[in-house]
């Protein structure tokens, strides 16, 4: 049985029609996912204008070289998704899984550097709340950078995990020969949501990790 | 997928489709409900899931307005009094009117009317509804646990610091309820981008679908930014984190601007579909072509957009620049504009039509009655100083009451009407239809007329005492509420009657134009129809 015709859902005329629908969702779901994070960037701006210095002295406290480094791999984790793509469209079953399995692999990494990133944060007292310890000027205003910086990022690490487990499943997909050169919907709208997730991130380095360090 | 055919029980069968299966007997058991990817059934789960949440809205209404018989707090404490119409706004809110016609409606509706199969994602459809019922059940969790008081627009600081009730478990059920609304309104956009059936051109779609198309693009651009405005006042709320607490720097007025800027295109988010219905039902009772299609079409448009642009004016006494409230102010005003187009199109229509009273078309006159009183006391309140005086006083109540209860509700009630011989197969009986329209016309004046009244006499909002002076016109309104929730139980009644001893519906009823009534039966078939439809007439071409 060939995955083609499996692959067309019920309501769908034909292949093509199914995938256009399904970009144009994704596309959509994006859209709504810029503006969630739009309620957030909306914030860091409005505060960063009002306490610049206590922003200049939260973000010094950031670690620069790993947040570098995380955004290496994050960048380099599109790559590999990128290619996954390429190869979905190819129909290379052992290339999809190969890229897929790096992607993931390259996420991971990531995460693992966040998590020690919010361990030294919540080691040195960092972690907004009624624990927040900050010995110096304007507290409550850095206490609010860190907000931002842990909601931002929260939110963002939230949406790689989500990712992660989405990888599985399609590499589970691809390891059960569903997709190829005729049907490989998930693995293109995957990697749309995964280079959003990026996008945002390269945002955030900037905004928190390097403007205004002296 | 299961090919398991069900036949159906032989006093289900109708008279002229005999032989064919529809959506509503094509399994009959829970599960055949329950994990239904069929977009019709979606829609009767959503329903009933809704019609629970409007009567338990209704409850707290009928608990304000007793309170509020006599001038002293003598029914209830200002703290209970607090969490009634906190729980009536929020339960009315956000698991009612958001979701209303577009969750019942348009996913009934969209894949028929566009002549296409089902909605494009029927699983997201399916778990639309799941989070919406996940929603309601932490709001309703939030009710049993002793309730909320911040009011439905949970101002901080209040909020997020001071409050001591429910207030997570509530905004949560908000969230998860607009998260629904977002995925709905995605499935509309690709459906009606994607599905529409060979001829069904941009130009040959009903309104009904313009407006929800309209509607979904603010579902999509709104919802989202409450919803993480939520987070923070969850995150607040439970950690400190000071960005909403003036008292650790923060700004609780930002607050406000992040939900509203959600929550005034909300307001369009309700009344918008129900203008959809709107120009369905008048243009079909008129038997007439509807008077400046394209007007009608693009005027939803015009408010989805400028719906964005206003939020500013629910904020003209918070202390934001005056220049701020002047720039909200012109703009709010610009709103008027496709609203009116709308109502002078709807009018054009009727004149030199062959109009008929059908219930139906009762409730579509009374909305065009109650949307422009509704809408020109938008225009008094979008006037800074007129805005200064009336600030949270009865006017405002009155106002948007007359929006979404005269608007929404009324368009609601009104496609109830219209299409249920197309979801049920059955009639409901005319004339107590026809009775209960006239009962709900004449209790809504009498609940919300006197407020205007009140109002501009200067009662504010949300007290559970007021001044003697005043009681004369909280009686008249408690009165009518009494009377328009008799009206809206009668309803209620005859609509289950229906269910089994109704007359049998034809295909057409109305003897109406659109794929829905021309090409599917009554009740449609599992997949809409027996063969794709091919449109070759222009839309409303009666």
């Amino acid at each position: 049985m060939s995955t083609k015709e499996t692959a067309l859902q019920h309501h769908f005329e034909n292949l093509d029609q199914q995938f256009e629908a399904s970009t144009l969702g994704m596309w959509a779901f994006l859209v709504q996912e810029i503006l969630f994070f739009g309620g957030l960037f909306a914030g860091y701006i409005v505060y960063r204008n009002w306490y610049p210095e206590a922003f200049h002295l939260g973000s010094e406290h950031l670690d620069v070289f790993l947040g570098t480094v995380n955004t290496a791999v994050l960048i380099c984790s599109s790559l590999t998704m990128a290619m996954a793509v390429h190869w979905a469209q190819k129909g290379d079953k052992n290339k999809i899984i190969t890229f897929l399995v790096l992607t993931f692999i390259l996420g991971a990494v990531f995460l693992g550097i966040k998590a020690v990133e919010y361990s030294h944060k919540f080691h040195a007292g960092l972690l907004p709340g009624d624990g927040f310890i900050w010995h110096g000027e304007h507290g409550d205003q850095v206490r609010i950078f860190y907000s931002f910086y842990f909601v931002m990022t929260g939110m963002h690490a939230l949406h790689m995990i989500i990712g992660a487990g989405i990888l599985i499943h399609l590499i589970v997909q691809a390891g059960k020969d569903r997709y190829d050169a005729n049907y490989f919907t998930p693995v293109e709208l995957f990697g749309l949501y995964w280079h959003f997730v990026d996008i945002i991130w390269i945002f955030l380095f900037p905004l928190l990790y390097l403007l205004g360090r002296h | 997928m299961s090919t398991a055919v069900f036949k159906p029980r032989p006093d289900q069968m109708g008279d002229n489709n005999e032989k064919k299966t529809s959506y509503l007997t094509a399994g009959f058991n829970i599960r055949s409900w329950l994990l239904t990817v069929d977009h019709k059934r979606i829609a009767i789960l959503y329903l009933l899931s809704l019609t629970f949440f409007f009567f338990l809205g209704g409850m707290f209404a009928v608990l304000i307005r007793l309170e509020l018989i006599t001038p002293a707090g003598d029914l209830m404490q200002a703290e209970t009094y607090n969490k009634m119409f906190t729980m009536h706004g929020v339960v009315m809110v956000f698991f009612f009117l958001i979701p209303s016609i577009p969750a019942v409606f348009g996913n009934f509706l969209v894949p028929l009317m566009i002549g296409a199969k089902d909605l494009a994602f029927p699983r997201i459809n399916l778990l639309s509804w799941y989070l919406f019922m996940f929603g309601g059940m932490l709001g309703f969790a939030a009710i049993i646990f002793g309730g909320v008081d911040t009011g439905w627009t949970f101002y901080t600081p209040y909020s997020s610091t001071y409050a001591n009730s429910n207030v997570i478990l509530a905004a949560l059920g908000a969230f998860f309820a607009g998260f629904s609304s977002i995925l709905t309104g995605l499935n509309f956009i690709a459906t009606i981008h994607k599905m529409r059936a060979p001829g069904m051109t941009w130009f040959r779609m009903p309104l009904f679908i313009w407006a929800h198309y309209a509607t979904s693009i603010i579902q999509i651009l709104g919802t989202p930014v409450v919803a993480i405005t939520i987070i923070l006042v969850a995150l607040e709320r439970l950690f400190h984190i000071g960005i909403f607490d003036p008292k650790l720097g923060g700004d609780p007025i930002l607050f406000q601007h992040l939900f509203w800027f959600y929550s005034h295109p909300a307001v369009y988010i309700m009344i918008l579909p129900s203008m959809g219905v709107i120009s369905e039902v008048i243009t079909c009772f008129s038997k007439k072509k509807i008077f400046g299609y394209e007007f009608i079409a693009f005027s939803s448009l015009g408010i989805a957009v400028l719906g964005f642009l206003v939020w500013g004016h629910h904020m003209y006494t918070s202390g934001q620049s005056i220049y701020v409230s002047l720039v909200f102010s012109v703009l709010t005003f610009l709103v008027a504009i496709p609203s009116a187009i709308k109502v002078f199109n709807w009018t054009a229509t009727l004149y030199k039509g062959s109009v008929s009273y059908d219930a139906p078309m009762l409730y579509a006159i009374g909305f065009i009655g109650l949307f422009t009183i509704g809408g020109l006391t938008g225009v008094f309140l979008a006037t800074l100083g007129v805005n200064v005086h009336v600030h949270d006083t009865y006017f405002i109540v009155a106002h948007f009451h007359y929006i979404m209860v005269g608007g929404a509700i009324m368009g609601y009630m009104a496609a109830l009407h219209f299409w249920w011989p197309k979801i049920t197969g059955r009639l409901y009986p005319e004339v107590w239809a026809r009775v209960a329209s006239f009962v709900i016309f004449f209790g809504f004046h009498l609940t919300f007329f006197p407020q205007f009244i009140v109002g501009y006499l200067g009662m504010p909002r949300r007290y559970h005492a007021y001044p003697e002076e005043f009681q004369i016109w909280n009686i008249l309104s408690s009165a009518g509420a009494s009377i328009l929730g008799l009206g809206y139980l009668i309803p209620l009644i005859y609509f289950i009657w229906s269910l089994k001893y109704g007359e049998r519906a034809s295909a057409n009823p109305w003897n109406a134009k659109g794929l829905e009534w021309e090409k599917a039966d009554s009740p449609p078939t599992q997949f809409n129809f027996d063969k794709t439809p091919i449109v070759d007439q222009e839309v409303y071409d009666y």
